[in-house]
């Protein structure tokens, strides 16, 4: 009953996504048809909800007759896994995108009071439009609640990589942030279709954008954090497809952020930040496709399916390539912004819009072009982080570079000179600089020059607050300066990670002591223990650094429900990084052991928070002040 | 550009994009020149086509009862596609699901006709099959997405 209820409501909002659009094409709307577009997109919202709870309360029951419960669930399951295990799936992931898209629309119709109704019904039309398409591939050709006759007695299992409190978190935060991107690219849309780009766009399509950033920073942020712990790899970053499918809606929005800060303030740069709200939502359509298709060998895809991966291509040709024919048609009809001399707060951020591009570019081409290749060649090739931290480091490196500076600019016309305000952090990154090349003479240059211009971007990310009266300060820079300063801790972290990481690889036996960077690890014993739905062996390490003693225990775990091996790595956090370590298989007399010393390793996913927290600071404030400022004019 | 009217200040931006994206063009394909790992399957290298030293990356199956375990970490087993075999050797933990029998993709460089791995893949369940193996073994499996 429950499956068939949640279809129904798939295919209602479905038809409800028609109408919305047809509605949208009507010419010469005014009052009455506001009010359908608005409830039309509220019941369209509502009725996705009730699918996707639908689908949440049949993987809760696990209730095998149907198909997909059955492949990816068992009953013996923890109830969090069961939970989330509705999107640890394609069909759930897929639900889960429509509904936040859906749920999106539905926000826009409620909350939406900035813009004219022209363009708020040509942009919940476009919102409806990328809906059709996706509850289309749903209902075709990815049936989430599809029944399975006879049903069997009990289901196939989680993946166990994916049985980890991560997985609650770390789709649903980054799905919000690439689906809320949807609501840039229809409102962009929405603006072209009744010519009405200007700076009231910018302030409606401002906090949607910092909203779904933050959501994907924070997701990001999670993810890598997750893989870290997880994959008892040690790195925090690996250049997958699947990670950079995540990281090109992000450099967008990140670029996109920037740029509508000037369209907003200043009038300037119509055009191309209505061409990245439509780049930015592409980004997360494409990151879709390649991680839905499974086209590209990636730690994250499995088996090809290229019925699915033809239709999401199909969509992505559509929406990307109408977008950018109809932003062609108008192009000609947005006017022009206020102009402004090259130093300037708009000349910094066409500087960091400029950087952002480059990265993206290179990062796009480095994950297609095995796609590319394949298809042109037939060579088969992978490009890996040799190409990517060569390629995009030192572009991302300039950024920072031109960070220390870029906030402390005026608007239209910076006269006043820079010198007092950039020189402490010049002076922090080169003494930084000077004491690496003294004492560490065998850093990379990319971590040398990271380590130094991190440095410097702490205290000139907090410059912008100096000389204000800091409880008059605007919250947005608030946001802006902690966002920054979250950027410098990163980059410090990274930078810190790859210079000075110690690792130790060994076969060793209870009794034997080992050694890796400040730590002496005593491996004390070996035991076996038992979990909910796995068995395990756990090694008992004790590690001592001067007078501190941790105790850690990595454990080799065999999950029962699919049979499956994993290694469940022991991590001891100090205030000064991490001691990560791994038990592997069991060898000779022995067991293998990895451990690893990872200096100031947390900084770059503090860094990231951080970063979210800045976003979350600057969307409250500008909400609050778009409030205040409404209820003044009413 | 104090003096530039809007209109030429827009077409000194757009040039300043083009300009942008040529050079991210030019980076990339600077990057890629030497950067990208070929994939290459046993057959290939006994063919010739992968140069000494040469970052590739290797993939098949591991022969059954190859794997040996050599000092220390270090493993050594022998990678087959049915039509040629490459000896592999390795130092460091072995993937979980790394099994002989099964699929691995490695990347590496060949070294007087050994390859040498700096990784292994791993694989995530035991529907995985690296899609390029997928494409050229007869076990071909379509398994279902199981990604996230």
């Amino acid at each position: 009953m429950i499956a068939e209820a949640g279809l129904i409501a798939l295919w209602l909002a479905a038809a409800l996504a028609l109408l919305q659009l047809l509605l949208s094409l009507m010419p010469g709307l005014r009052g009455g048809g506001m009010v359908t577009a608005r409830s039309l997109a509220l019941a369209q919202g509502l009725l996705a909800l009730i699918a996707f709870t639908a689908l949440i309360a049949l993987f809760v029951r696990t209730d095998t007759s149907v198909a997909l419960v059955a492949a990816n669930s068992h009953s013996a399951k923890p109830m969090l896994y069961k939970f989330a295990g509705t999107w640890g799936n394609h069909e759930g992931s897929m639900l889960l995108w429509v509904t936040v898209l859906a749920l999106s629309g539905a926000a826009v119709a409620l909350f939406e009071r900035r813009i004219g109704t022209r363009m708020l019904v040509a942009s919940l039309g476009a919102q409806a439009a990328l809906g059709l398409g996706f509850y289309a591939f749903l209902l075709i050709a990815s049936n989430p609640f599809a029944r399975l006759d006879p049903a069997p007695v009990e289901g196939n299992g989680l993946n166990p990589l994916l049985q980890d409190p991560g997985l609650a978190f770390h789709p649903p935060t980054l799905y919000i942030g690439y689906v809320g991107l949807s609501v840039a690219f229809s409102l962009a849309v929405g603006a072209l279709l009744s010519r009405e780009v200007g700076p009231a766009l910018a302030r409606a399509m401002r906090p949607w954008v910092l909203g779904s950033w933050v959501f994907l920073t924070l997701g990001i942020t999670a993810g890598s954090y997750w893989a870290y712990y997880e994959l008892g790899w040690g790195g925090w970053w690996f250049w997958d497809p699947v990670e950079n499918a995540s990281l090109m809606p992000w450099l967008a929005a990140t670029a996109l952020l920037h740029s509508i800060n000037v369209l907003a303030a200043r009038g300037g740069l119509r055009s191309w930040t209505m061409m990245l709200a439509v780049v930015a939502f592409s980004m997360s359509m494409l990151g879709t496709f390649l991680v839905r298709s499974g086209i590209l060998t990636s730690v994250h895809s499995f088996a090809v399916d290229p019925q699915r991966g033809t239709f999401i291509l199909a969509l992505l040709g559509l929406y990307v390539g109408g977008a950018l024919a109809l932003f062609a048609l108008r192009a000609g009809t947005i006017r022009d912004g206020a102009g402004f001399q090259p130093v300037s707060r708009e000349g910094a951020l066409v500087l960091n819009n400029l950087l952002l591009s480059v990265i993206l570019g290179t990062v796009l081409v480095g994950t297609l072009y095995p796609l590319l290749a394949e298809g042109l060649t037939g060579e088969k090739l992978s490009v890996g982080p040799p190409y990517f931290d060569a390629v995009a480091g030192p572009v991302a490196l300039l950024l920072a570079l031109a960070l220390m500076v870029g906030p402390l600019l005026r608007w239209r016309h910076h006269a006043a000179p820079l010198g007092p305000w950039v020189a402490p952090s010049a002076l922090v990154s080169l003494t930084v600089l000077v004491i690496s090349l003294l004492v560490a003479r065998d850093m990379s240059i990319l971590s040398r020059l990271g380590l130094a211009v991190g440095a410097g971007l702490v205290p000139a990310s907090l410059m912008p607050l100096i000389g204000r009266s800091l409880r008059r300060t605007p919250l947005a820079t608030w946001g802006m300066a902690i966002a920054h300063l979250g950027v410098a801790v990163s980059l410090i972290g990274m930078a810190s990670d790859s210079a000075f990481a110690r690792e130790t690889l060994a076969i060793a036996k209870p009794g034997d002591r080992l050694t890796v960077g400040p730590w002496r690890v005593e491996f004390r014993s070996i035991n076996p223990v038992a979990g909910p739905n796995w068995t395990a062996i756990e090694a008992e390490l004790r590690a001592t650094r001067g007078g501190g003693v941790e105790v850690l225990r990595p454990q080799a775990r065999t999950f029962t429900n699919p049979p499956t091996d994993t290694n469940e790595s022991a991590i001891a956090t100090a205030w000064n990084g991490q001691l990560y370590t791994v038990l592997g298989k069991a060898r000779g007399d022995g067991w293998q052991l990895r451990l690893w010393w990872k200096p100031f390793v947390t900084l770059i996913w503090f860094g990231g928070v951080l970063m979210g927290l800045g976003g979350l600071l600057a969307l409250g404030g500008r909400l609050w002040r778009g409030r205040r400022r409404r209820e003044e004019e009413e | 550009m104090s003096k530039l009217r809007p209109k030429h200040q827009r077409l000194v931006l757009v040039l300043l994009v083009v300009a942008a994206l040529i050079a991210a063009a030019l980076l990339a394909m600077w990057g890629l020149a030497d950067r990208a790992a070929y994939f290459r399957t046993p057959a290939d290298i006994v063919a010739g086509k992968a140069g000494e030293g040469e970052a590739i990356r290797l993939g098949g199956m591991v022969e059954q009862g190859s794997l040996k375990e050599l000092g220390g970490t270090s493993v050594r087993f022998t990678v087959t596609d049915g039509a040629a075999k490459v000896p592999v050797t390795y130092r460091g933990i072995l993937p979980d699901l790394f099994r002989e029998g099964s699929g691995m993709v490695a990347e590496g460089r060949m070294e007087r006709g050994t390859f040498v791995a700096d990784m292994i893949l791993a694989k995530h369940d035991e529907r995985y099959m690296p899609p390029q193996i997928g494409n050229q073994s007869a076990e071909h499996q379509a398994g279902k997405t199981l990604s996230l």
